[in-house]
């Protein structure tokens, strides 16, 4: 790996010139990186005077994968992307998997989707949040939010079985329908969070230290976020309204009374404080979709042909024997149009979106991901620019990136 | 979902420009040479702001398929909320196309992947260098005629052991 982005005789002279700037590498196995991610960092003592990202420690193929597993395989892979909200990337991607076969899910699905999702998003920015806390000092806070976040795993291992790694949607539908115990747990959860809310928001909103170190330092502007295609909490954080849940209702957003939180400052600290606003935001979605959680069937119909049938379908219907034989056949499954098509979600990094194109088969001919980690990693150089080697970690922190979605 | 009127703006401005819809987004295909100047026009013009995503897709084993890779590029104007696919098309042996960095910085990294994995140049990038793979790989994987299991790249990886270094 080249330490200049680019090797030129002008860039040899200036280098020649700055020969006092430190070389400083940081990762790629750093705690604060949290995962593989490195950057060559050019100092001028305290001061980062460039940062060079250096990438792909953690590439494996992802999207190659996707030319090679068939629609419901690959969720397994997603899962993997962004680990700290996987759920959020289930979605994501049989969200756009379904808006290719023009499929549309049931009304109990969509609200429990919903509900997951924004579960997901609250373990996202608990983790976030609770980092930028560690690496910032305030290790109670993290702990405040890891033990929440113990608390969701819990909901979702009751969900789905898996704490990690859900892979809880399928075509058309999800693995299995709730149960009420499931349903329950989301109730406690949501009794009880609000008061972990506070005592967070107390923590840390007006902590002298955590203040100090993250007002002011790695200031995006609105334009800047705009031009740099950043989203998100990112983008919100800097002034930009766009939340894919308002501009572009999917799943029953349109049915629910929330708000989009945005900042104006643009800096570590509006960034979070966007974060935290989110979880109650993300709370109130979640209360609502409760209350209203429509009854019936989960899965799309058995004449779609795309979700398995129950076995309870597939023993007593002649219906669901041959479903279910067309769909687990191998050179069978479901028809998909030879069309391309881009569907996203707004996941809680920022706008995670599959542009995918079908073949007429059910494995993907090309199964890109857009990854809000990759975009907003850009961002980095121009954001620590001038800033101290011990605010690299604060601004590391509130970009949130997740190595694993970043290389994929 | 695009307004009528950008659109019929975009058709004006750019005659060649061949239209199609499938679940209400709007796409277009521009040919090649013709690429920068509709993004220019697309981000100055029509209010297209943001750019989503860029990436490519080769066509090589794709029935009915007549070019080699599809450019994609994902666009949104986030005042009026409009969103636009713009598809260009580029073939073997002549595989550039202009860089759009100096329209949106964003792209930078997007167009570094899109060398990384397809190896189409980007004429005018500040800093095309792989970012994914290592610098002394020679393959472009995501092409359709790159195995899935690679060349034996993984086996042949040159170690560097302690009593060496």
């Amino acid at each position: 790996m080249p330490l200049v982005a680019a090797r030129t005789v002008e860039d040899l002279a200036k280098a020649e010139a700055r020969d006092y700037l430190w070389t400083l590498n940081f990762g790629p196995q750093h705690p604060a990186t949290h995962t593989t991610l490195r950057i060559v960092l050019l100092l001028d003592g305290e001061r980062v005077v460039d940062a060079i990202p250096d990438i792909g420690y953690l590439h494996s193929g992802f999207e190659k994968i996707g030319e090679h597993l068939n629609y419901n395989q690959y969720v397994t892979v997603t899962d993997r992307m962004n680990y700290i909200s996987p759920l959020a990337n289930n979605i994501a991607w049989h969200g756009a998997v379904e808006k290719l076969l023009g499929l549309e899910i049931t009304p109990r699905c969509k609200y429990l989707r919903t509900i997951l999702a924004e579960l997901s998003r609250i373990s996202d920015h608990l983790l976030c949040n609770g980092a930028v806390g560690l690496d910032t000092g305030a290790f109670t806070y993290f702990l405040y939010a890891f033990y929440q976040r113990e608390v969701l795993y819990d909901i979702f291992e009751t969900l789905c079985g898996a704490r990690f790694t859900n892979s809880y949607t399928r075509v058309g539908g999800v693995m299995y329908d709730t149960t009420p115990l499931v349903l329950e747990k989301i109730r406690t959860f949501v009794r009880n969070f609000p008061k972990t809310l506070d005592d967070m928001d107390r923590l840390l909103n007006r902590n002298r230290i955590f203040v100090d170190r993250t007002r002011n330092v790695g200031v995006l502007s609105k334009a800047d976020a705009i031009n740099s295609s950043a989203t998100g909490p990112i983008a919100r954080a800097s002034g930009v309204t766009r939340d894919l849940r308002k501009d572009e209702p999917y799943l029953a957003y349109q049915d629910f009374d929330f708000q989009v939180c945005c900042a104006t400052a643009g800096d570590c600290f509006a960034r979070y404080l966007v974060r935290m606003a989110e979880m109650r935001e993300s709370l109130k979605i979640v209360e609502q979709a409760l209350e209203n959680l429509p009854a019936g069937p989960v899965d799309v119909d058995i004449d779609e042909r795309t979700a398995l049938p129950t076995k309870r379908e597939v023993y007593s219907t002649i219906e669901g024997t041959i479903s279910h034989f067309e769909l687990v056949m191998a050179n069978r499954g479901f028809p998909v149009p030879n069309e391309e098509v881009y569907g996203a979600i707004e996941s809680p990094n920022g706008e995670l979106g599959f542009y995918l194109v079908g073949d007429g088969t059910d494995v993907a001919y090309r199964a890109r991901c857009r990854p809000p980690s990759f975009i907003h990693f850009a961002l980095f150089p121009k954001l620590i620019r001038g800033h101290t080697l011990s605010d690299v970690v604060a601004v590391l922190g509130s970009l949130n990136i997740i190595a694993a979605e970043l290389d994929r | 979902m695009i307004e009528p009127q950008t659109k019929t703006a975009l058709s004006s401005a750019f005659p060649s420009i061949t239209w199609s819809e499938f679940r209400a987004d709007a796409r277009a295909v521009v040919p090649c040479d013709e690429i920068y100047a509709v993004l220019r026009f697309l981000r100055d013009d029509l209010g297209f702001d943001l750019l989503v995503d860029m990436t490519c897709v080769d066509y090589l084993s794709y029935r009915g398929a007549e070019d080699r890779f599809g450019l994609v590029y994902l666009l949104c104007a986030t005042e009026s909320n409009e969103r636009i696919t713009v598809r260009t098309f580029v073939n073997e042996p002549l595989l550039s196309v202009p860089s759009v960095v100096p329209l949106w910085a964003g792209a930078n990294w997007m167009e570094r992947e899109v060398w990384d994995m397809f190896g189409i140049r980007f004429e005018g990038h500040p800093d095309l260098r792989r970012i994914l793979m290592p610098d002394e790989f020679t393959a472009f994987p995501l092409r359709k005629d790159y195995p899935l299991q690679g060349r034996g790249e993984r086996h042949n990886f040159s170690v560097l052991y302690r009593a060496e270094s």
